[in-house]
């Protein structure tokens, strides 16, 4: 069996006296959709930024591909929840993806053509091309995430993090970027890690689900984690999940601190 | 022909001097100028000016170069900022606003000894607002090896520097260490306001770092679009108050000149103010558009 392309063990992260993240353990595998899901607040940025080697661990460990945080440079591509994209800014499309190509780079050298055709593929294939000569902050929530997936994809990561990327967007949106996510993992064999506080617009596409709550997470195929007693054992009290066309309800008795359940997932039955 | 050039201004050695290092500090200050506002550092920027103020009002007690105090102070106040958060986004106005207030308070007790001691009593106005006409032909050297090396600076941090500007997170994921991207740009902030502090005055030249940048970013389709036009508008803007300063000699039976910072900072006034033009007209066509239910992101002025 190949190396998984992520590997999460033991991972702990505590800020002050609160303990966000606590042996958190899972693996994503090349080609996997994985969805981060859990509501605000438990640690789903952190656990990302841990990845990425931008947060202190107090225990466990992250390897990339098999490396350790030290060896990881561009195997990990990052759409981040919060990008200033201001109108007034001239940054155009196409400039805007080629900046992934480079931007950690200092000196001076010219792109490749080879580059530039990269970046028109890059731009096809997110069918972002024909606003490419556009100002990127005057694109709309669902176009400026379809450039910020093409600017993180340019390199050929192998794992595609992403926090957040359809909070804000209207349902049309949505629907779009998961279908963009799912062509990316098909076609780019890249594994995909997304962090989000709802999961049924992901079900359809997702893999593997890590089911984060209390700092702690569950983790596996979606089928054998979004389960009532895995989920109950997570939560430390009893949930219902019900299936309803298509869509996962996870629902806590009345009268249960139901806080941790993500948002549009919780229903109050009476 | 001396309906614009009255006589004497391509021979005059005062005017070379003023030419050269009025468009030597433009072009600094617009390249800095277009990041400083896409960062949003304009704020920052300013403060600068200011903490530049005490250097050069500084320098005028010591008795040494005026240069050598706006551009010490500049960067030392960038060090300081820098020191104490400028990096965070939450700690930047905090920094900059504390940096700010102690250099004001220093420069308001140096410019009162400046006007006390009687040998430097015109040292407020060439502080404040400049006074490009009496600056040393022997000042060049430095200015231009200033600037060169500000330039190459931010040249080679292009790239790294820009990804920072738009997000620390993806630049930080990237590898990019913002605390160098960031120190290694505010010391060029800091030259470029010393540089634009001998051509029109610490307290002017934000006008100068600004005022080409934000109207060049309206009108630009593209960053390096940007950063040229900038350089265009700041020389162009530096070159015509020059020109319009030494014909106010002729303007006046007095025989007493207007200043050239005032004409400078005017022009640069003007040019921002057009530059809104097709920025309306843009907004009026996308409004347009969208009320005919067409397609958003589909700006065809924006095309190159």
């Amino acid at each position: 069996m190949s190396t998984p392309v992520l590997e999460v063990d033991g991972v702990s992260v505590s800020f002050a006296a609160r303990k966000i993240l606590d042996d958190v353990s899972f693996s994503v595998n090349r080609g996997e959709f994985t969805g981060l899901i859990g509501s605000n607040g438990v640690g789903k940025t952190t656990l990302l930024r841990a990845i990425l080697g931008l947060q202190r661990l107090d225990d466990g460990e992250i390897r990339v591909n098999g490396a350790p945080q030290s060896q990881r440079s561009g195997s990990l591509g990052y759409v981040p929840q919060k990008v200033i994209l201001d109108p007034d800014v001239p940054m155009r499309v196409r400039d805007f993806v080629a900046l992934g190509l480079d931007a950690q780079r200092y000196g001076f050298s010219r792109r490749t053509k080879q580059q530039h055709a990269l970046v028109e593929d890059l731009l096809n294939d997110v069918d972002a091309a024909h606003f490419a000569d556009n100002r990127v902050g005057s694109l709309s929530g669902g176009e400026q995430q379809r450039v910020l997936i093409a600017h993180a994809l340019i390199s050929q990561p192998s794992l595609l993090l992403l926090d957040e990327p359809l909070a804000n967007l209207d349902p049309k949106s949505v629907q779009e970027v998961v279908a963009l996510l799912h062509h990316v993992v098909v076609e780019h064999h890249v594994a995909v890690l997304l962090s989000a506080h709802e999961m049924n617009a992901l079900l359809p596409v997702m893999d593997r689900i890590v089911y984060l709550t209390n700092g702690r997470a569950a983790s596996g195929p979606t089928d054998e984690v979004i389960r009532s007693d895995v989920l109950s054992a997570l939560y430390g009290q009893h949930v219902d999940v019900l299936k309803l066309h298509g869509r996962v309800l996870v629902v806590a008795e009345p009268g249960q601190d139901n806080k941790d359940i993500p948002e549009h997932s919780t229903l109050t039955v009476t | 022909m001396h309906a614009i050039f009255e006589p004497g201004f391509f021979s005059s050695g005062p005017v070379h001097v003023a030419l050269v290092i009025g468009a030597v500090a433009a072009l600094v200050s617009a390249v800095v100028g277009v990041f400083a506002v896409v960062r949003g550092q304009s704020f920052a920027g300013h403060a600068l000016t200011d903490v530049a103020t005490t250097g050069g009002s500084g320098a005028f007690v010591l008795g040494i170069s005026p240069l050598v105090g706006f551009l010490g102070a500049a960067i030392f106040g960038a060090g300081a900022m820098d020191l104490v958060g400028v990096q965070r986004v939450r700690g930047r106005d905090l920094a900059t606003g504390v940096v700010l207030g102690a250099a004001t308070g220093l420069a308001a007790l140096f410019l009162f000894l400046d006007t006390t001691s009687g040998a430097t009593t015109g040292a407020t106005q060439t502080i404040l607002f400049g006074s490009i006409f009496t600056v040393a032909s022997s000042t060049i050297p430095t200015v231009a090896a200033l600037s060169v090396v500000t330039i190459f600076v931010i040249a080679f941090i292009y790239r790294p520097l820009l990804l920072s500007s738009f997000s620390a997170d993806l630049a930080a994921a990237r590898g990019i260490s913002l605390r160098v991207v960031g120190l290694l740009f505010m010391l060029a902030l800091a030259v470029s306001v010393g540089l634009s502090s001998i051509a029109i005055g610490s307290v002017l030249s934000t006008a100068l770092l600004i005022g080409p940048a934000a109207a060049a970013l309206r009108l630009a389709t593209s960053l390096r679009g940007a950063l040229v036009l900038a350089c265009v508008l700041g020389v162009v803007a530096t070159w015509l108050g020059v020109l319009f300063a030494y014909d106010s000699f002729y303007w006046f039976s007095k025989s007493q000149g207007l200043p050239v910072s005032s004409f400078i900072v005017a022009l640069i006034f003007v040019a921002y103010l057009a530059s809104g033009m097709p920025v309306l007209r843009r907004r009026g066509e996308r409004s347009g558009a969208a009320g005919r239910g067409g397609p958003r992101g589909t700006r065809v002025e924006e095309s190159a």
